[in-house]
């Protein structure tokens, strides 16, 4: 196991160099000069021509890209051109905000999804199945920003039950909560159902029964373990999903996190942040991959004695 | 003949299947009685009902589509229609366990063989958790199978060996009847042997009575004491192995034995009975075997046959037969 672990962490190395490559090329190619930027519109083309040697922006992409590598591995982001600053002070300082949002959506959805997938299954074709899945292909075909926007309107608005934006205590993360994490709910839900569905017409559940397993016991301790394969595959992905969720989710409610920092960054041009939310992004969504590989091992033993 | 007592007796058993393309008749009207200690072989087609009969005693055909429309399952003597989800839960397992056609797919892929083997005896006996792997262990041993193998899962074991387990299974809390549909269908041929003679010595060591759903006439003539022949969702021949074996009457009998290879003759060619099986949804009026049948008479077209016994035990349903030739045979065949 922990070689697998071993192995799983040397292969991350090649994905984010990949990545870093490549947001490293789109934004070296996009239209703006960092150094206009840095110093603003009433520079003189001497000052502009003179910082841009000084940042050596004069320099090939890969040897700019190779130094920003050689940084990256001593720890050093670069330093905003928009504040000056080390670009990780002010990633690292907002990247729990991201964390804690994700993970209470992560966590609402699965509470949710799992029981409301379960039953659906469960008691198919009848009413609750029904509304339970038109609930779930709501949530899957509303955008982000437009549920963000509606929840606004009626709750903060209206109603005045949560503020609509900040990050003051348990309140102001309700509505930041469900928007990110109605979507991810949806999706486990379904999935939930279908894998469901598929397993309790397996012969090893007419085993059960025919052991003389209660249904209750049937469901909850023979099928859901087998169910539960597909649908940690799609929780792990849509925990990714997630992290592009909070970019919009941040925006409209205002939070704190690395997706608004990553927004705002672009909106100045502002490339060494850019990269580093990249980063963090690439870096939190291999990890992720990895715990999901970890977790198939406890829950399917086939796949355990794999991992050697 | 009232002195004897049934493990399963089944009387009229009608089972429909709702499905959106039609109605399907699975069974229709099967009688079916089983001795306590011996064993029944029920020998058909596929198609032909036989699992159905099974899980019909289980009371766990599939619902929806499966519909028990007609007929009466006692159990030891008590209707299990009159029982209760929670009564039957009692009995599944313990008065009577069911033995699948594919170990491949019947165990748990999740679970460890010795968990699943003391889940049913954790459910029916008075033990706790460790007493029932310990037990779960010894049951191992029983079919073949070292005890500390019983941490390991599922795919780590041959089929035979699946097998083994699923046996062991359902032996586990010595049920009064074990169902066993076609157990040795999946597996290599010498390890059918292997299979067949364990389950021979269990049923004579646990005094069960046993109800063996096959094709394959070679096995019953290996472990059954008596044998019904289902067609149609009927029992259309019914008989102790000796009447059934040479005093074959119905003519779809006759054809499975015909069937079978010679080994006499190796090079001699197989007579299959031609045709196929009867659509479910749409079963003939009359005998459901007349379509295939080399004696059909116009009779067949439109009246179902009814019982004609020979003995005691043996009882044919052929428009053939009354009471006068069914002693003498000699009807059909050569």
């Amino acid at each position: 196991m922990w070689k697998f672990i071993a192995k799983r962490l040397v292969s991350m190395i090649p994905v984010l160099l990949g990545v870093t490559l490549i947001i490293y090329l789109i934004m070296s190619m996009a239209p703006g000069d960092p150094a206009k930027v840095i110093l603003g519109e009433q520079a003189t083309p001497e000052q502009i021509a003179e910082l841009r040697e000084e940042m050596g922006l004069n320099d090939p992409v890969l040897v700019q890209y190779g130094r920003y590598i050689s940084g990256l591995v001593r720890g050093d982001m670069g330093e905003s051109y928009n504040s000056g600053l080390p670009c990780q002070v002010e990633i690292f300082a907002r990247f729990p905000n991201t964390l804690r949002l994700a993970t209470v959506a992560v966590t609402i959805s699965v509470i949710l999804a799992l029981p409301l997938g379960v039953l659906a299954a469960v008691k198919q074709n009848t009413l609750f199945d029904g509304i339970s899945m038109v609930i779930a292909l709501i949530g899957i075909s509303m955008p982000v920003f437009w549920l963000g926007l509606l929840l606004i309107l009626a709750f903060s608005l209206n109603l005045g039950w949560f503020p609509s934006s900040g990050s003051e205590g348990l309140r102001s993360m309700v509505l930041p909560a469900i928007t990110l994490g109605f979507n991810h709910m949806a999706s486990i839900a379904r999935i939930t159902r279908s894998s469901m569905l598929e397993v309790i017409r397996q012969d090893y559940i007419r085993t059960a029964r025919a052991k003389g397993v209660s249904e209750k016991n049937v469901i909850t301790k023979h099928a859901l373990k087998n169910a539960l394969i597909p649908t940690i595959t799609v929780v792990g992905l849509q925990i990714g999903a997630m992290l592009g969720g909070s970019v919009m989710t941040e925006s409209v409610f205002a939070w704190p996190g690395i997706g608004r920092l990553m927004v705002q960054s672009i909106n100045k041009r502002d490339i060494p942040m850019v990269l580093g939310c990249v980063i963090m992004f690439s870096v939190s969504f291999s990890i992720i991959n990895l715990i999901v590989d970890i977790l198939y091992g406890f829950v399917d033993p086939r796949i355990k004695s794999q991992y050697k | 003949m009232s002195d004897k007592k049934y493990a399963v007796e089944i009387n009229d058993l009608a089972v429909e299947f709702r499905t959106d393309d039609g109605i399907v008749k699975a069974l229709n009207g099967l009688d079916l009685k089983i001795e306590e200690g011996k064993t029944l072989g029920l020998v058909g087609e596929t198609g032909a009902g036989k699992t159905t009969t099974g899980l019909a005693i289980l009371r766990l055909v599939p619902s929806p589509p499966g519909v028990i429309v007609g007929g009466s399952i006692k159990l030891n003597g008590e209707d299990i229609f009159s029982k209760t989800e929670h009564e039957m839960q009692a009995l599944r397992g313990k008065a009577v366990s069911m033995i699948f056609q594919d170990p491949m797919t019947s165990l748990n892929p999740v679970m460890t063989v010795e968990e699943q083997i003391a889940e049913v005896i954790e459910l029916h006996e008075d033990v706790n958790h460790k007493g029932a792997i310990e037990k779960a262990k010894e049951m191992l041993e029983m079919v073949g199978i070292p005890g500390e193998r019983g941490t390991e899962y599922p795919h780590q074991f041959s089929g035979g060996m699946k097998q083994r387990v699923v046996i062991a299974i359902a032996l586990a809390c010595s049920p009064s009847l074990l169902i066993a549909d076609e157990p040795t269908t999946a597996l290599d041929v010498t390890i059918q042997a292997q299979v067949l003679e364990m389950m021979k010595e269990l049923k004579v060591k646990y005094n069960t009575s046993m109800l063996m759903i096959t094709h394959d006439l070679g096995i019953v003539a290996e472990i059954c004491d008596t044998v019904s022949v289902i067609y149609g969702g009927r029992v259309v021949e019914h008989g102790s192995l000796d009447d059934v074996f040479n005093n074959t009457r119905h003519p779809y009998t006759e054809g499975l034995f015909r069937s079978l290879p010679n080994l006499d003759n190796r090079s001699e060619k197989l007579k299959p009975i031609k045709g196929l099986m009867p659509d479910p949804t749409n079963l003939p009026e009359g005998c459901t075997f007349y379509p295939r049948c080399d004696y059909a008479m116009e009779i067949c077209k439109t009246v179902k046959p009814k019982k004609v016994y020979r003995n005691d035990e043996h009882y044919v349903e052929c428009h053939l037969y009354d009471e006068n030739n069914v002693k003498v045979g000699g009807l059909i065949g050569k």
